[in-house]
């Protein structure tokens, strides 16, 4: 057990530190990373509950959508991030009054708190040492939830759908390079000779250029 | 289908065969691009006939699917068929909006489609989850199509709007949705039924709150109607029109089941919030349409107004109370797009109009469209022998018969001061100095318009299949 412990306060101790660094590190894309970082610890501690496959929907969908996208957002936008912060110092001491408040208020409550006499905690079914969690959502997810998954599914389409309708648009004069004609062009498609007269220069009947 | 294993999917057919071939129409648009368009919306007409002929064909009784997580009984039948025809009325009302307006896109009559699919997922859902994805599936589809129009500024913020405020009430639906699974143990309905009849915590009731405040944000009952006016007047006007008539059809179908189904031993408790949001909604649609001069947020104000004349008959929490609801849904879905394919004729050569005092003198400039529009108004406004009548004497009947005197007695007059509006329109169509004339009218607005009118008229001639087909719909709930 106490190889558990001490993966326990690692991972928590790196967890909390890297939160802290999300919002205090100065360029937004240290922020991000640190976020990834937080993630991942926060995915250790639930493996180390037993919770596997928690840990791996918070690996894929945090780190390998949300916080890659918001590494993009942060990379493509032109925010200045250091104005956004200018009032920081400003609103500290309030931010730190609420915090505080909210503290107590969740060590009072947890404190407090005793699960009632008769009230039996619902057990996982089946059993968690007959299953792992992954294993027992296979077992439903395709047979007894299929029609779920399905809908879920449908859900996703429409959002495919109305991503495309809403953004895609179709220019004309949009330049685009096409592999297969230029591999296909030749001499005579793309080069003209020309007789040019002294005195007089060329007398241009293309003005686009001959490189179309 | 012979084959046991497929056997049980049956009651999902029609669902099945309307998502599979919306993806077969994607794949059609996809490959061939937006020449397909015009193809693309006959086919989704032709496919939603076939889906509601399918509804038709299914064996009778009540079937269930996916472990009972999916019925169908005589109710979902009515309301399928009624969001079908709200649908199928969209796309007619859009052909000829869509192609003046250069706003083609083969994806509108898809997203329709799907959206469509969604309705229907809600109106069979028997336990929470499969209402949050049919609704979700439904409402995703409508943001898309809210802003569909782009390049235009008010359609955009329109399906903004939209989107988030439908997220924020998707959050308050979920997080309902968990403390009643929380304080029941289940989601299944007559799981929750069976729960809630062996006594009654706080936290169901809290629960129970927060899942009628995601309701009625989808009927856009008050108190959660504020984004209606902004998305109906943003929205391209046959938007507008779709979601005046199928999506309410689904929020009162899932409204009314998760009442009637889920918490049949609590009705006191939630008759209150159903009197309350049903007087508010009355009330609040007879008086804040008097001053609209833009026929979209008029017409969003009704809609409003309505929502709340149908709850009246849910209020009561009886047989007949639903069976005036699902009367009151399938004439109001009759009335909208009728109504809404006399706005979209509202054209000159310099584009589209959206003014009320547009309309002046439209009784000598095109008299036909004038008589239609204004029987449309007259049956809106609830005067008989119009439809729009027999509509509200349903809901207000059995509302008496429950014993809920005030509310008949505020419904009464709420619906004495919609129908200063609805008459204004037609003072100004049939007394007003004649405006410029409109273009003509093309054929499928046309033949919208005449349905609709000649429902609202011949109504009170044949109403027994309706109304039987409405009776055995409610009764199958209980």
């Amino acid at each position: 057990m106490i190889v558990a412990a001490i993966f326990f306060y690692l991972f928590a101790g790196v967890c909390v530190a890297s939160a802290f660094m999300v919002i205090a590190a100065k360029n937004p894309v240290h922020s991000v990373l640190f976020l990834i970082l937080a993630f991942v610890n926060a995915a250790g501690l639930f493996v180390l509950l037993g919770a596997e496959f928690l840990a791996m929907i918070l690996i894929v969908v945090y780190v390998g959508a949300v916080a890659v996208l918001f590494l993009f957002v942060v990379m493509m936008l032109d925010v200045d991030f250091a104005e956004l912060r200018q009032g920081f110092l400003q609103y500290l001491p309030v931010g730190a009054v609420v915090g505080m408040i909210f503290l107590a208020e969740l060590l009072l409550v947890v404190g407090g708190w005793t699960i009632g006499a008769n009230v039996s905690i619902a057990a996982p079914i089946p059993a968690m040492d007959k299953v792992s969690n992954t294993e027992a959502l296979g077992l439903v997810l395709y047979t007894k939830y299929v029609f779920f998954f399905q809908t879920a599914g449908l859900i996703l389409l429409v959002a495919m759908i109305g991503a495309i309708v809403l953004t895609l648009q179709h220019r004309v004069r949009v330049r685009r390079q096409d592999i297969g004609e230029q591999v296909a062009r030749t001499p005579a498609t793309s080069v003209e000779l020309r007789h040019v007269r002294s005195g007089q220069g060329l007398q241009d009947s293309n003005p686009q250029g001959g490189a179309s | 289908m012979n084959n046991p294993q497929l056997t049980v999917l049956l009651p999902a057919l029609p669902e099945i065969v309307l998502a599979c071939g919306a993806m077969l129409l994607l794949m059609l648009g996809v490959f061939r691009g937006e020449r397909s368009t015009g193809m693309v919306n006959v086919l989704a007409l032709v496919l939603l006939i076939a889906v509601g002929a399918l509804i038709c064909r299914l064996p009778p009784g009540k079937l269930s699917a996916f472990g009972g997580s999916f019925v169908v009984d005589d109710f979902a039948r009515f309301l399928k068929l009624l969001t079908l025809i709200g649908s199928v009325g969209a796309i007619l009302l859009s052909l000829d909006y869509m192609r003046t307006q250069k706003q083609q896109k083969f994806e509108y009559a898809i997203l329709i489609a799907l959206s469509t699919t969604g309705m229907m997922l809600l109106i069979s859902a028997a336990d929470l989850i499969a209402l949050y994805l049919g609704l979700e599936l439904m409402s995703l589809a409508l943001y898309v199509v809210a802003a569909s129009n782009r390049d235009n500024i008010r359609s955009t913020e329109a399906g903004l709007k939209y989107f988030v405020l439908g997220a924020l009430s998707s959050g308050m639906l979920l997080y309902g949705a968990s403390l009643i699974y929380g304080f029941t143990g289940t989601v299944s309905f007559a799981g929750i039924a069976k729960a809630a009849g062996q006594g009654t915590g706080l936290g169901l009731i809290f629960g129970l709150v927060f899942l009628f405040a995601g309701f009625c944000f989808k009927i856009s009952a008050v108190p959660f109607h504020m984004w209606t006016p902004d998305v109906y007047e943003g929205a391209p006007t046959p938007v507008t029109a779709f979601f005046a008539a199928a999506p309410k059809v689904a929020g009162i179908a899932i409204f009314v089941r998760a009442t009637i189904v889920a918490f049949p031993g609590i009705v006191h408790q939630w008759q209150q919030i159903v009197v309350f949001v049903a007087i508010a909604s009355m009330v609040l649609g007879a008086f804040a349409a008097i001053g609209q001069r833009n026929i979209k947020r008029l017409m969003a104000y009704s809609s409003i107004g309505h929502m709340g004349f149908a709850l009246v008959g849910l209020a009561g929490g009886t047989t007949e109370g639903v069976q005036g609801v699902l009367i009151y849904m399938a004439i109001y879905v009759a009335m909208t797009l009728g109504a809404f394919a006399a706005i979209l004729a509202m054209r000159r050569s310099e584009g589209m109009f959206e003014e009320v005092d547009e309309l002046a003198g439209l009784s000598r400039s095109n008299p036909a469209l004038a008589f239609f529009f204004a029987m449309l108004l007259f049956s809106l406004a609830g005067i008989p022998p119009l439809a729009g009548f027999f509509a509200k004497y349903y809901v207000f009947l059995a509302a008496i018969k429950a014993g809920l005197f005030t509310l008949a007695v505020v419904g009464v007059l709420a619906s004495v001061v919609g129908a200063y509006y609805y008459l204004l329109i037609i003072k100004i169509m049939y007394f007003d100095e004649p405006a410029k004339g409109f273009e003509r009218m093309p054929m499928s607005l046309k033949f919208v318009l005449a349905a609709a009118g000649l429902i609202n008229m011949l109504f009170f001639v044949y109403p027994g299949p309706l109304l039987d087909a409405a009776a055995s719909a409610a009764k199958s709930l209980f």
